[in-house]
């Protein structure tokens, strides 16, 4: 069984939503990501979420866009993702998902790329701007390496496009709440519960939501409904403090305490 | 595959937006097979826009040069200057059949978001124009045009601040609009049916001259040459000719300040395949798959990607790419004023002074048509500038 089924597996017996933060590796540099990561972990994170930073990340708001750049000025690309997560797997068993736009994994190679993403420790890899539909290669490549493919779903999703995201899903299934980029909203999309019932209808995998998710608050609604709840631009904000990594502690543990006192398929408190 | 020029085209978008599109795949091609919707886009391409826009022969420029004879494809005079509104008037048409009633594009010398907002204030509709802030000091008269025709334009800080950063905009608010707004694409380029539709609407051009230049002169021309950024004027102008296999395609790009330099936007002459916006396709990036910044003095061809369709030729064959640097361009467009009365758009400048190569490899019996996609005017300020240095 791969990492990332059995820590769903693990959460599924006791009820808990996965707490999934993520990070852009290399902002604004690799020792900050190991600490950041460690910190993440420390806090109870069940699966942490590394991006790959892309020079045009267009499913990304602009705080994600802005962490993209600063990891781009400072010379982190793919190949030294892969290597910070080596550095991270020698003390780390977490299941570590990469999220990438497609373009730097196809100038990788996409079958050396799920090899070494294997060997390096990663578990899944998401691309935001990848679906399903085209990813005949990517999947061939990622199967026999053992990577998991997860693919998005989003509230414009027809039940066609949910079977064919769950068919090609392994691991976990990210479901987008809203019609959008990354980044905080004051409010979460009510129609979040009903998309997570529809998807569940059609698939088994666990469902994990993210995108607009940035408050302990929020994460209990979300955590309430879906096995994971994914927390991006809320970090990478903090992140841009000079008192980031101290704020992220308490961030996470918050995070951390409010879906602990969440049960999936109940109802937030 | 539908969608796929060969290995290139396809459809990589966020997947919020795969519903949109299968809705647009689905009403483009209702409308495409519907004799209405042609008859109602062609009566407005002839008394709104000026269509067809005539075949003329240069032929000061033709004994400058003392090769074959060169033909201009004048869609400079379309209305609004440029060949854009061939492809927005076309989309605006679908965006209001599918009951869309705002309206986004993007836009790099504001031809684009000029032609846009135009076919948007004539049907009534809602309008924003995402544009590099870089590229609005370029054009500001073009900024101007689109605030008068009604629509908003909203500055891009991101990235580069050019093209390609509209277009990240763009995508980013239809992500979020997507349920009631329709994304009015310029070029030949993006997810499919974009680089499909964009083609159809432009192939006017082509047919047009295909149809002028046999009633003129009795057969095919040689060549064609246009200028190319995403490709949109010149696969119009090329496509209705891609089976006449003794007509020679030849796509001019942006060599900026020369390939060696990097700084440039000559994109099938220099690039590699990859993703980007939509599309696999040729693109300027680096060994990691990070897209580059680009150079050019045209800020329509300022632009790191290309249709996958012209790509498809490039690797076909059907069509050659070449590039022309910006002091080139500059001096075709001193030469086109001078020796024919017309200022061409610092685009199809390009194109133009491609021609003093071309000829050289043609025959004096033997015909070259130019595609001028667009006129000069909204690039004489920017010109003035750089002459005062």
């Amino acid at each position: 069984m791969s990492r990332i089924a059995a820590v769903f597996e693990s959460l599924r017996t006791r009820r808990r939503p996965a707490f999934m933060p993520f990070v852009v590796a290399g902002d604004p540099d690799l020792r900050t990501t190991a600490r950041v990561v460690e910190t993440l972990v420390d806090a109870g994170a069940d699966l942490v979420e590394l991006g790959v930073p892309f020079s045009d990340p267009v499913a990304d708001g602009p705080t994600n866009q802005r962490a993209y750049q600063r990891a781009l000025a400072g010379g982190t690309q793919l190949a030294q993702v892969l290597d910070l997560v080596t550095a991270l797997r020698r003390r780390h068993s977490v299941p570590i998902v990469l999220l990438s736009y497609f373009n730097p994994i196809v100038q990788f190679g996409q079958a050396r790329f799920c090899v070494e993403a294997v060997r390096a420790g990663v578990d899944g890899v998401v691309a935001p701007d990848l679906p399903p539909d085209e990813a005949d290669d990517l999947i061939a490549a990622a199967r026999p390496a053992g990577l998991d493919t997860i693919f998005l779903l989003s509230p414009t999703s027809t039940d066609a496009r949910i079977r064919l995201v769950a068919q090609r899903s392994t691991g976990f299934i990210y479901c987008v709440s809203l019609t959008g980029v990354t980044g905080a909203r004051e409010h979460l999309s009510p129609d979040v519960s009903a998309l997570v019932g529809r998807i569940r209808t059609h698939t088994a995998l666990p469902v994990c939501v993210g995108f607009g998710v940035s408050t302990p608050e929020q994460a209990q609604q979300v955590g309430a409904v879906a096995d994971g709840v994914i927390v991006g631009s809320a970090i990478v904000a903090l992140l841009e403090r000079s008192d980031g990594v101290v704020r992220l502690r308490e961030l996470a543990g918050a995070l951390r305490a409010a879906l602990d006192g969440v049960t999936v398929g109940e109802a937030a408190p | 595959m539908k969608g796929r020029f060969g290995k290139y085209g396809g459809r990589f978008v966020p997947e919020t937006l795969i519903p949109a599109l299968e809705e647009l795949e689905a009403a483009y091609e209702r409308a495409s097979a519907d004799e209405v919707f042609q008859a109602e886009l062609d009566g407005y391409l002839r008394r709104y826009c000026g269509r067809p826009t005539s075949l003329y022969q240069a032929e000061r420029l033709t004994r400058l040069l003392g090769g074959p004879r060169i033909y201009l494809k004048r869609e400079d005079l379309l209305h609004t200057g440029a060949h854009k509104i061939n492809n927005t008037m076309g989309q605006v048409l679908l965006a209001r059949r599918m009951g869309k009633a705002r309206i986004i594009a993007e836009t790099g010398a504001g031809q684009h978001g000029v032609a846009t907002a135009t076919a948007a204030a004539m049907f009534g509709l809602e309008c924003e124009v995402y544009m590099g802030a870089e590229d609005i000091v370029r054009q500001e008269l073009n900024v101007y045009r689109m605030r008068l025709l009604g629509a908003k334009v909203v500055p891009v800080e991101s990235g580069t601040r050019t093209l390609k950063d509209a277009i990240n905009e763009a995508l980013r608010d239809w992500v979020t609009n997507v349920r009631s707004t329709f994304y009015v694409i310029g070029s030949v380029v993006g997810p499919h049916p974009y680089p499909t539709m964009v083609r159809d609407f432009q192939s006017v051009i082509g047919r047009e001259t295909r149809a002028q230049i046999l009633q003129e002169t009795g057969r095919l021309p040689d060549a064609l040459v246009a200028c190319v950024g995403g490709g949109s004027n010149a696969m119009g102008l090329f496509y209705p000719f891609k089976d006449d296999a003794s007509v020679r395609m030849v796509g001019v790009e942006a060599g900026g300040l020369g390939i060696p330099t990097e700084h440039h936007a000559a994109t099938l002459v220099a690039g590699t395949p990859g993703v980007l916006h939509g599309a696999y396709s040729y693109l300027l990036q680096d060994a990691g798959g990070q897209i580059r910044g680009t150079h050019s003095v045209s800020a329509g061809l300022d632009y790191p990607g290309v249709g996958p369709e012209h790509s498809f030729f490039k690797d076909t064959g059907r069509a050659e790419y070449v590039a022309v640097t910006d002091d080139e361009a500059l001096e075709g467009f001193r030469m086109l004023a001078r020796t024919e009365g017309i200022i061409p758009a610092l685009e199809p400048a390009h194109a133009v002074a491609y021609l003093r190569t071309l000829v050289r490899t043609m025959r004096r019996d033997q015909t070259v048509i130019l595609g001028l996609s667009g006129r000069g005017d909204k690039d004489v300020q920017h010109v003035a500038r750089l002459e005062q240095g």
